[in-house]
Protein backbone atom coordinates (compact mmCIF):
# COMPACT_ATOMS: atom_id res chain seq x y z
CA UNK A 1 0.00 0.00 0.00
CA UNK A 2 2.76 2.46 0.95
CA UNK A 3 4.73 1.57 -2.18
CA UNK A 4 1.70 2.37 -4.32
CA UNK A 5 1.19 5.72 -2.54
CA UNK A 6 4.82 6.79 -2.93
CA UNK A 7 4.92 5.79 -6.60
CA UNK A 8 1.79 7.86 -7.33
CA UNK A 9 3.42 10.82 -5.58
CA UNK A 10 6.59 10.38 -7.68
CA UNK A 11 4.40 10.49 -10.80
CA UNK A 12 2.89 13.75 -9.48
CA UNK A 13 6.39 15.20 -8.98
CA UNK A 14 7.34 14.35 -12.56
CA UNK A 15 4.16 15.96 -13.93
CA UNK A 16 5.05 19.16 -12.01
CA UNK A 17 8.61 19.03 -13.35
CA UNK A 18 7.22 18.67 -16.89
CA UNK A 19 5.19 21.85 -16.39
CA UNK A 20 8.22 23.66 -14.95
CA UNK A 21 10.30 22.71 -18.00
CA UNK A 22 7.54 23.43 -20.54
CA UNK A 23 5.57 26.37 -19.09
CA UNK A 24 5.26 29.29 -21.52
CA UNK A 25 5.39 32.09 -18.93
CA UNK A 26 7.16 32.54 -15.62
CA UNK A 27 3.85 32.42 -13.70
CA UNK A 28 3.19 28.86 -14.92
CA UNK A 29 6.55 27.85 -13.51
CA UNK A 30 5.77 29.44 -10.16
CA UNK A 31 2.41 27.59 -9.95
CA UNK A 32 4.13 24.28 -10.73
CA UNK A 33 6.82 25.02 -8.12
CA UNK A 34 4.12 25.65 -5.51
CA UNK A 35 2.45 22.31 -6.24
CA UNK A 36 5.83 20.55 -6.23
CA UNK A 37 6.42 21.84 -2.70
CA UNK A 38 3.00 20.67 -1.56
CA UNK A 39 3.71 17.22 -3.05
CA UNK A 40 6.98 17.09 -1.10
CA UNK A 41 4.99 17.85 2.08
CA UNK A 42 2.72 14.88 1.31
CA UNK A 43 5.83 12.76 0.73
CA UNK A 44 7.19 13.73 4.17
CA UNK A 45 3.88 12.64 5.77
CA UNK A 46 4.03 9.23 4.09
CA UNK A 47 7.67 8.82 5.22
CA UNK A 48 6.66 9.70 8.78
CA UNK A 49 3.93 7.04 8.72
CA UNK A 50 6.36 4.49 7.34
CA UNK A 51 9.10 5.03 9.91
CA UNK A 52 7.03 6.14 12.92
CA UNK A 53 9.31 9.12 13.62
CA UNK A 54 8.03 12.67 14.01
CA UNK A 55 10.89 14.77 12.67
CA UNK A 56 9.65 14.18 9.11
CA UNK A 57 6.56 16.19 10.07
CA UNK A 58 8.76 18.98 11.41
CA UNK A 59 10.44 18.99 8.00
CA UNK A 60 6.99 19.13 6.37
CA UNK A 61 5.98 22.17 8.48
CA UNK A 62 9.16 24.08 7.66
CA UNK A 63 8.86 23.17 3.99
CA UNK A 64 5.27 24.46 3.83
CA UNK A 65 6.34 27.73 5.50
CA UNK A 66 9.27 28.31 3.13
CA UNK A 67 7.09 27.39 0.14
CA UNK A 68 4.51 30.03 1.12
CA UNK A 69 7.10 32.76 1.62
CA UNK A 70 8.85 31.88 -1.62
CA UNK A 71 5.66 31.98 -3.71
CA UNK A 72 4.65 35.34 -2.17
CA UNK A 73 8.08 36.83 -2.91
CA UNK A 74 8.05 35.52 -6.48
CA UNK A 75 4.56 36.90 -7.11
CA UNK A 76 5.61 40.32 -5.81
CA UNK A 77 8.60 40.13 -8.12
CA UNK A 78 6.39 39.22 -11.11
CA UNK A 79 4.02 42.07 -10.33
CA UNK A 80 6.94 44.44 -10.78
CA UNK A 81 6.80 46.14 -7.40
CA UNK A 82 9.29 46.35 -4.56
CA UNK A 83 9.04 44.08 -1.56
CA UNK A 84 7.94 46.86 0.80
CA UNK A 85 4.57 47.91 -0.68
CA UNK B 1 -11.35 0.30 12.15
CA UNK B 2 -9.57 3.61 12.81
CA UNK B 3 -6.67 2.50 10.65
CA UNK B 4 -8.98 1.63 7.74
CA UNK B 5 -10.62 5.09 7.97
CA UNK B 6 -7.22 6.79 7.97
CA UNK B 7 -6.03 4.76 4.99
CA UNK B 8 -9.20 5.68 3.07
CA UNK B 9 -8.55 9.38 3.79
CA UNK B 10 -4.94 9.09 2.62
CA UNK B 11 -5.99 7.27 -0.57
CA UNK B 12 -8.57 9.98 -1.37
CA UNK B 13 -5.90 12.63 -0.82
CA UNK B 14 -3.39 10.94 -3.09
CA UNK B 15 -6.00 10.49 -5.84
CA UNK B 16 -6.79 14.23 -5.60
CA UNK B 17 -3.07 15.08 -5.78
CA UNK B 18 -2.76 13.00 -8.95
CA UNK B 19 -5.82 14.67 -10.52
CA UNK B 20 -4.50 18.12 -9.62
CA UNK B 21 -1.16 17.39 -11.26
CA UNK B 22 -2.86 16.00 -14.40
CA UNK B 23 -4.90 19.24 -14.50
CA UNK B 24 -1.67 21.22 -14.13
CA UNK B 25 -0.37 19.57 -17.29
CA UNK B 26 -3.55 19.38 -19.37
CA UNK B 27 -5.48 22.64 -18.82
CA UNK B 28 -5.04 25.46 -21.34
CA UNK B 29 -4.03 28.63 -19.50
CA UNK B 30 -2.53 29.87 -16.23
CA UNK B 31 -5.77 30.64 -14.38
CA UNK B 32 -7.35 27.24 -15.12
CA UNK B 33 -4.14 25.54 -14.01
CA UNK B 34 -4.12 27.56 -10.80
CA UNK B 35 -7.69 26.47 -10.08
CA UNK B 36 -6.86 22.77 -10.51
CA UNK B 37 -3.68 23.18 -8.45
CA UNK B 38 -5.46 24.77 -5.50
CA UNK B 39 -7.97 21.92 -5.37
CA UNK B 40 -5.05 19.52 -5.22
CA UNK B 41 -3.65 21.35 -2.20
CA UNK B 42 -6.74 21.84 -0.07
CA UNK B 43 -8.43 18.49 -0.53
CA UNK B 44 -5.35 16.43 -1.42
CA UNK B 45 -2.56 17.17 1.00
CA UNK B 46 -4.84 18.24 3.86
CA UNK B 47 -6.71 14.94 3.52
CA UNK B 48 -3.41 13.06 3.74
CA UNK B 49 -2.47 15.01 6.90
CA UNK B 50 -5.86 14.43 8.52
CA UNK B 51 -5.56 10.72 7.68
CA UNK B 52 -2.21 10.66 9.43
CA UNK B 53 -3.81 12.34 12.47
CA UNK B 54 -6.61 9.73 12.51
CA UNK B 55 -4.12 6.83 12.39
CA UNK B 56 -1.59 8.24 14.90
CA UNK B 57 -3.98 9.78 17.45
CA UNK B 58 -3.10 12.76 19.62
CA UNK B 59 0.62 12.27 20.15
CA UNK B 60 3.62 14.15 18.70
CA UNK B 61 2.94 12.95 15.14
CA UNK B 62 -0.79 13.70 15.21
CA UNK B 63 -0.48 17.21 16.66
CA UNK B 64 2.19 18.15 14.13
CA UNK B 65 0.04 16.81 11.28
CA UNK B 66 -2.93 18.87 12.51
CA UNK B 67 -0.77 22.02 12.76
CA UNK B 68 0.57 21.46 9.25
CA UNK B 69 -2.96 20.93 7.85
CA UNK B 70 -4.27 24.16 9.43
CA UNK B 71 -1.22 26.09 8.19
CA UNK B 72 -1.62 24.81 4.62
CA UNK B 73 -5.38 25.53 4.67
CA UNK B 74 -4.70 29.15 5.64
CA UNK B 75 -1.68 29.94 3.47
CA UNK B 76 -2.33 28.15 0.18
CA UNK B 77 -5.39 30.19 -0.98
CA UNK B 78 -3.53 33.35 0.03
CA UNK B 79 -0.54 32.58 -2.16
CA UNK B 80 -2.78 31.46 -5.04
CA UNK B 81 -4.71 34.74 -4.89
CA UNK B 82 -1.52 36.82 -4.80
CA UNK B 83 -0.06 34.88 -7.70
CA UNK B 84 -3.20 35.19 -9.87
CA UNK B 85 -3.43 38.94 -9.30
CA UNK B 86 0.28 39.46 -9.90
CA UNK B 87 0.30 37.53 -13.15
CA UNK B 88 -2.81 39.40 -14.37
CA UNK B 89 -1.09 42.72 -13.71
CA UNK B 90 2.11 41.42 -15.32
CA UNK B 91 0.11 40.80 -18.49
CA UNK B 92 -0.53 37.04 -18.78
CA UNK B 93 -3.38 36.60 -21.30
CA UNK B 94 -6.58 34.70 -20.59
CA UNK B 95 -7.52 31.68 -22.70
CA UNK B 96 -9.69 32.64 -25.70
CA UNK B 97 -12.58 30.50 -24.42
CA UNK B 98 -12.86 32.43 -21.15
CA UNK B 99 -16.22 34.17 -20.80
CA UNK B 100 -15.87 36.61 -17.89
CA UNK B 101 -13.18 38.97 -16.63
CA UNK B 102 -14.20 40.74 -13.44
CA UNK B 103 -10.76 42.11 -12.55
CA UNK B 104 -10.60 44.07 -15.82
CA UNK B 105 -13.96 45.72 -15.01
CA UNK B 106 -12.73 46.57 -11.52
CA UNK B 107 -9.49 48.09 -12.82
CA UNK B 108 -11.38 50.18 -15.41
CA UNK B 109 -13.89 51.37 -12.79
CA UNK B 110 -10.95 52.35 -10.59
CA UNK B 111 -9.40 54.35 -13.43
CA UNK B 112 -12.62 56.34 -14.08
CA UNK B 113 -12.91 57.56 -10.49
Amino acid sequence: MMGLWTSVLVVCCFLCLFRIARGPTASDRVVALDILGITVVAFCVIMSMKSGKDFYLTTALVWALLNFIGVLALSKFLEGRGFDD
Amino acid sequence: MVEIAGKCLITIGIIFDLFGCIGLVRLPDLYNRLQAATKCVTLGTCSILIGNLVIAGFNAIGIKALLCAIFILITSPTSAHALARASYIAGVKLWEGSVIDKLKEDIEAGKKE
